[in-house]
């Protein structure tokens, strides 16, 4: 087994289009590294060129020790879950898990037995005379990691492969690929546009937006201290809120003609446009003497666990999660949050303050 | 289906029948004639049922043949007619495949050139071409000749564009699953190519074998020689007898002989024959 | 034209895959079209030992040949009458056998086989039935007062070519046609039936403009097929006869050029024939590009 470098990689396309605009990143040996961003970030290209499909324009792909830039894909001994299985749908599952092994002219015996292996741990033991459209989503789905496993590849690559199950398989299949990644302990990289799936799923998260790497790190860290005002909005459901403000004198900030002190640490320029940003669960009723800011509350969403309120602060919307039997909001009230959870931002270039 | 309750329900039954009545009408007659005498036909007494004679008549057309009347027997015609059929269909399949595959899967230097060219053979049937194209075939010294009968026909664009259209609807996805599974471009085609146009395949080959075994004009150009007749350019000559000299029976059996094995082909693979033209004519 | 998103490197087995087709595409395709082209400026003398260039000479006298503008007007009627009677008999079959529950699949399966009858046979039984001494048809047509012999009279021969070659094409047209009834959404006539429209008035202001399309391509592909397929229909019956009242455009070049001999129009005849299926192929090619945006 081995861990991916990516050095400087970059990608552009022959009409110009730069997809991934430089990109390093280390993905040690075992670990579960999963790039996330909007549609179009580069993290689909990224992957593509880890996997050989797509050419580097330029930088260094390594697996392990070895350059792989110019090796076709089937010489990168890597494997691959596409998203809509990519199953060949003339083959039995047997013959679909077996293909890969077959053309490297693996022993029948030990295709057997490598099969047989997958088929076990995946459950699809049954299924293994069927043809792929005879199978749910879910089994399929199986299958496609089989094809993967039997290979015993260096590295497993996963383009975004649990967007074509419902929400529920979605869930089971999540855990299971979990499960899975750390009993056999194979270096993978998981592509997702899905922020659930990437804070669950992620040794490593690597956010992605508009072919750079915003941020890269443990996904904790990156959930409790964004880098940037795009990963504090693209991690967390429900989302960030984001008030606009600007810097004032002594540190504090200037909402409307409101006044809050800056964040502990945060040292911006008096005059600077920031944006304050609050996850709605850090944010809870004030007490007094507390610095606060004014809520309007509009209405209430019951989450069962949890109460999302919805209202404003300060003109822009802004939502907080409560205890499902917290007492009702009603009218203005003065809201907080812990002084580590209030993240500042700049406006203008979206770093962190 | 919403259909208006009680009404019509009769009606299109009897429409129906008056329309297969005429539809059907020459077969069976085609049939009756073939099986009568020629004194049946020449006194009138030619009725409405088959008449006794289809032994005869049919061991005639088949095996001895009608010299008087320029007929050679039809069996050497018939598996003439098949040959060129099956080489034919099997030929433009071929040829239209690989280049199909070529044009889809493989990005080189006047690619959209070799496609175009092959787009033009579209617009030219043989019909409008005939002299030239002959004299080339002559030139070639391909009269005569099971080569000349076939190769002038093989090309096919329309093969050709069908099939990338289908090419077209095999996902990306199975491609690149291939490649990293070490399937390079000719396993690829082979294993997962072939196996997936099955169905394809067959259907145009019902259309190409129909196509092949109808040809008549271009066997009638480059054949002189009665061993490479073709049973449906064949028949022209009774034809042109039957006016004059009382051959019908014979030239009826005949045609009889031509149309079974197409029309056996459409109605015994009539599932495959329906998608195989509505696909070619996309 | 569009390769697939993902190729396979590589040139020499690209090359080599095209070969066999542009191989035979070039040597029966382009050389004999070109040759066409040539051969139409050029005249020969008498014995075939030379030719010189003629310029637009063969076309010229080519319009100016009466036998050919009659061709050109018999080819016309021929097709016209052919490609409207199919498509309107093809759509009434396709209609009647929707329209029955019971047997409908026995009913296409005795409606579609004549496509796969050559029209040289399909000419040879038709003539058949319209033998003037034997035929009964004729004896029928005779009986009713109406006597029929397609070996003299040319408005006769003509219908019979009609009949001979409408009959193979039905088929063809009710196939289509059928498929395209299947594929009107059954939401639309339901719809419909709640409107409160009758069968009538549903078939003409719904299933007609929806099977439009269907028509449209029809109506080429019949073009083309009375145009270019039916010349076998002609050489096993009437032989463009009787007084050239049954010769088509295609029967002619065939005629001209290896009967006649005359190379030079028999080209100049080749090249008009191409115009003319560049314009269709146009044209249907218009109608396929819009039907993909339908």
């Amino acid at each position: 087994m081995a861990g991916v470098t990516l050095d400087a990689v970059r990608k552009v396309y022959p009409g110009g289009v730069e997809a991934v605009r430089g990109v390093s990143l280390d993905v040690q040996n075992g670990s579960f590294c999963v790039l996330v961003g909007p549609s179009g970030c580069g993290k689909s290209t990224l992957l593509r060129m880890v996997a050989g499909l797509e050419t580097i324009s330029s930088g260094t792909v390594r697996i392990g020790a070895r350059v792989v830039n110019d090796l076709e894909p089937a010489g990168r001994d890597i494997a691959m879950v596409f998203q809509n299985y990519a199953l060949y749908p003339h083959m039995s599952v047997y013959e679909n898990m077996a293909y890969g092994l077959r053309n490297r002219g693996t022993p029948k015996a030990e295709i057997a037995a490598r099969v047989a292996e997958a088929a076990r741990i995946l459950a699809v033991e049954p299924y293994l005379q069927r043809r792929p459209r005879e199978l749910s989503g879910g089994q399929r789905q199986r299958v496609a990691m089989g094809r993967a496993i039997v290979r015993q590849p260096q590295v497993f690559l996963f383009d975004e492969p649990l967007s074509n199950l419902d929400a529920k398989l979605r869930v089971q299949m999540r855990v299971e690929i979990k499960r899975l990644q750390k009993s056999l302990g194979v270096t993978s990289l998981y592509v997702t546009h899905d922020q659930v799936e990437a804070m669950t799923l992620s040794d490593q998260l690597v956010v992605l937006n508009g072919g750079l790497v915003e941020q890269a790190g443990p996904p904790t860290e990156l959930y409790r201290r964004p880098a940037t005002r795009f990963v504090a909005g693209f991690l967390g459901s429900p989302g960030m809120n984001f008030i606009a403000g600007t810097a004032a004198e002594g540190g504090t900030i200037r909402i409307g003609d409101l006044t809050w002190p800056a964040p502990v640490g945060a040292a911006a320029r008096p005059g600077t446009a920031v944006e304050l940003g609050l996850r709605p669960e850090d944010l809870r009723v004030a007490d007094d003497g507390e610095p606060a800011l004014p809520f309007t509350v509009e209405f209430a969403e019951e989450l069962g666990a949890s109460r999302l309120v919805h209202g404003r602060i300060a003109g822009s919307a802004a939502a907080v999660q409560l205890p499902a039997e917290a007492a009702p909001l009603l009218g203005t009230v003065p809201v907080t949050a812990r002084a580590e959870a209030v993240h500042l931002f700049d406006a203008e270039t979206g770093r962190r303050l | 289906m919403v259909r208006p309750a009680g009404a019509g329900s009769v009606l299109p039954h009897i429409l129906l029948s008056a329309a297969l009545a005429i539809m059907l009408a020459p077969i069976w007659f085609a049939i009756v004639v073939s099986t009568s005498s020629v004194s049946d036909f020449l006194t009138g007494g030619l009725g409405v049922l088959p008449g006794d004679q289809a032994i005869a008549n049919y061991r005639t057309v088949l095996v001895t043949g009608a010299s008087n009347v320029g007929l050679s027997p039809v069996g050497p015609m018939l598996l003439n007619s098949f040959m060129m059929a099956v080489a034919i269909a099997a030929g433009k399949i071929a040829i239209s495949i690989i280049s199909a595959y070529a044009v889809a899967w493989f990005r080189f230097p006047f690619r959209t050139a070799a496609f175009w060219t092959i787009f033009i053979t579209l617009m030219l049937p043989v019909e409008v071409r005939i002299l030239p194209t002959f004299g080339v075939t002559a030139d070639l010294g391909l009269l005569n000749s099971f080569a000349g009968l076939t190769i002038p026909i093989i090309a096919s664009a329309t093969a050709t564009f069908l099939f990338r259209q289908v090419f077209m609807t095999i996902p990306d996805e199975l491609t690149e699953a291939a490649r990293i599974d070490n399937a390079g471009p000719v396993r690829f085609f082979f294993d997962v190519v072939l196996p997936l146009s099955r169905t394809n395949i067959a259907a145009l080959a019902i259309i190409l074998f129909i196509y092949g075994w109808n040809q008549y004009l271009w066997p009638l150009l480059v054949t002189t020689d009665t061993k490479y007749y073709t049973v449906v350019m064949g028949i022209q000559r009774l034809a042109q007898s039957a006016e004059s000299s009382p051959v019908w029976h014979l030239a009826m059996a005949t045609a009889i002989l031509a149309m079974l094995p197409p029309v056996l082909v459409v109605l015994s693979m009539q599932k495959l024959f329906v998608r195989g033209l509505v696909e070619t004519e996309k | 034209m569009q390769a697939k998103r993902v190729t396979f490197p590589g040139r020499i087995l690209p090359a080599l895959l095209l070969l066999p087709q542009l191989a035979i595409t070039a040597v029966f395709f382009l050389w004999p079209s070109a040759e066409a082209l040539w051969q139409s400026l050029r005249r020969e003398d008498a014995f075939g030992t030379r030719s010189e260039f003629v310029g637009l000479d063969n076309f010229r006298q080519l319009f100016a040949d009466p036998a050919y503008l009659a061709s050109f007007s018999t080819t016309l009627v021929f097709s016209a009458s052919v490609a409207l009677l199919s498509l309107a008999l093809g759509l009434l079959f396709a209609v009647l056998t929707e329209r029955v529950g019971r047997g409908r699949a026995l009913y296409q399966s005795l409606l579609i086989w004549p496509y796969a009858v050559a029209p040289a046979l399909a000419a040879l039984m038709w003539s058949f039935l319209f033998d003037p001494s034997i035929g009964p048809v004729a004896k029928l047509l005779g009986r009713l007062g109406l006597p029929w012999n397609h070996q003299v009279n040319g408005g006769q021969a003509l219908i019979l070519i009609v009949i001979a070659s409408t009959w193979k094409q039905v088929s063809y047209n009710f196939l289509f046609f059928v498929a395209g009834l299947a594929a009107i959404p059954r939401s639309l006539l339901e719809a419909a039936a709640i409107d409160a429209a009758s069968p009538w008035r549903t078939f003409w202001t719904i299933v007609f403009p929806l099977l439009a399309p269907t028509s449209f391509f029809l109506l080429v592909v019949n073009i083309v097929y009375a145009f270019f397929d039916t010349f076998g229909v002609v050489h096993a019956t009437t032989q463009g006869g009787p007084a050239q009242a049954t010769t088509t455009l295609v029967y002619k070049v065939f005629r001209d050029g290896f009967v006649g001999l005359d190379l030079g129009g028999s080209a100049a005849q080749s090249v008009v024939l191409l115009a003319i299926v560049i314009a269709l192929t146009a044209v249907q090619f218009r109608f396929v590009e819009r039907r993909v945006h339908y």
